[in-house]
């Protein structure tokens, strides 16, 4: 798809005419967006023909002017959050976003508990126990 | 010291042994998405019917006598087949459900008919699949609860087997009667 860098030019992709620098806006929106039938794959990288329609759609909102947000907006609307590939911070997905912070403070307290049972290392030598140390390496 | 890591490890299994448990008994499916529609009344539409007879709207789902089925469906479509009966027998129970063909032919829906018989009440055409799309319909069979009021309760992706039937379908009709 990416022969004309031109970003006037008028390129077709799924039956929809539109030009470069639009066709690029929907592949970048199309990449953001998870294919609801093969769903690890992206609805730009999908043969199945939902994602052809979807496709279809994407581009049709681009000529039509609408922004990136609405075209998103349009998908949740019908498919949920499960359709975006980089879920949103909300309430829902807190816990996925904070779990590296968790696994770290959990990291810390497991250090920490490990370091406070360890028993603390005997004194040092007085002179008199230090001779004899001495004199019993000797013997 | 080893504590903290191995009740960790536990959990992690624990909770993996639980999903597999639950996907062996059909009661969690990984793909399964939640429907946006549930708790709203389905988008506008209007679709053409099968043959003559008239199709639906989105209108004529507003206030059904009683709780009601709308269940997308093609004749191209094995689990559709293999659904078949299943909507047969909750047809023949009184339960009105209305079809909505996906993407499909006049001709193929007709030998489909032929072979499996026409449980629905009503039936419509969704040829481009354009309403599935504002649906949120992403593979057939699919099927929704309709509620008296015209709100969406419930949503399943796939078929409708025993399982779901016990527990899914049934506890919801006898809640929305």
């Amino acid at each position: 798809m990416a022969q004309a860098q031109n970003p006037t030019q008028t390129v077709t992709r799924d039956g929809v005419s539109l030009t470069q620098a639009q066709e690029q806006r929907a592949e970048a929106i199309g990449d953001q967006l998870r294919c609801l039938v093969c769903q690890n794959e992206s609805i730009e990288g999908s043969s199945a023909t939902l994602a052809k329609q979807l496709r279809i759609i994407i581009r049709q909102h681009v000529v039509a002017g609408d922004s990136d947000k609405s075209i998103m907006e349009y998908m949740v609307h019908r498919y949920g959050i499960f359709v975006l590939l980089k879920p949103p911070f909300s309430r829902l997905t807190l816990l996925l976003y904070a779990t590296p912070v968790l696994a770290l403070i959990l990291g810390f307290l497991v250090v920490w508990l490990a370091r406070r049972s360890k028993t603390s290392p005997p004194p040092p030598l007085d002179d008199a126990e230090q001779d004899r140390l001495e004199r019993l390496l000797k013997s | 010291m080893f504590t903290a890591p191995l009740a960790i490890v536990a959990v992690g299994g624990l909770g993996f042994y639980t999903i597999l448990e639950r996907m062996e008994q059909d009661k969690y499916d990984p793909h399964a998405l939640p429907s946006p529609l549930i708790g709203h009344k389905p988008p506008t539409f209007n679709l053409p019917g099968f043959n003559g007879a008239p199709g639906f709207s989105n209108t004529d789902l507003a206030a059904p006598a009683q709780p009601m089925l709308v269940n997308w469906f093609a004749s191209w479509c094995m689990p559709c087949a293999q659904e078949a009966p299943m909507i047969a027998q909750l047809a023949k129970t009184g339960l009105p459900i209305w079809g909505v063909a996906y993407q499909d032919q006049p001709d193929a829906l007709a030998s489909y008919f032929a072979h499996y018989g026409n449980p629905y009440t009503k039936l419509a055409l969704d040829t481009s699949g354009l309403t599935a799309i504002n649906w949120g319909v992403y593979g057939v069979p699919e099927t929704y609860l309709i509620d008296k009021a015209g709100i969406v309760r419930w949503r399943w992706a796939g078929a409708i087997t025993d399982d779901v039937l016990a527990n899914g379908l049934n506890p919801l009709l006898a809640k929305y009667t």
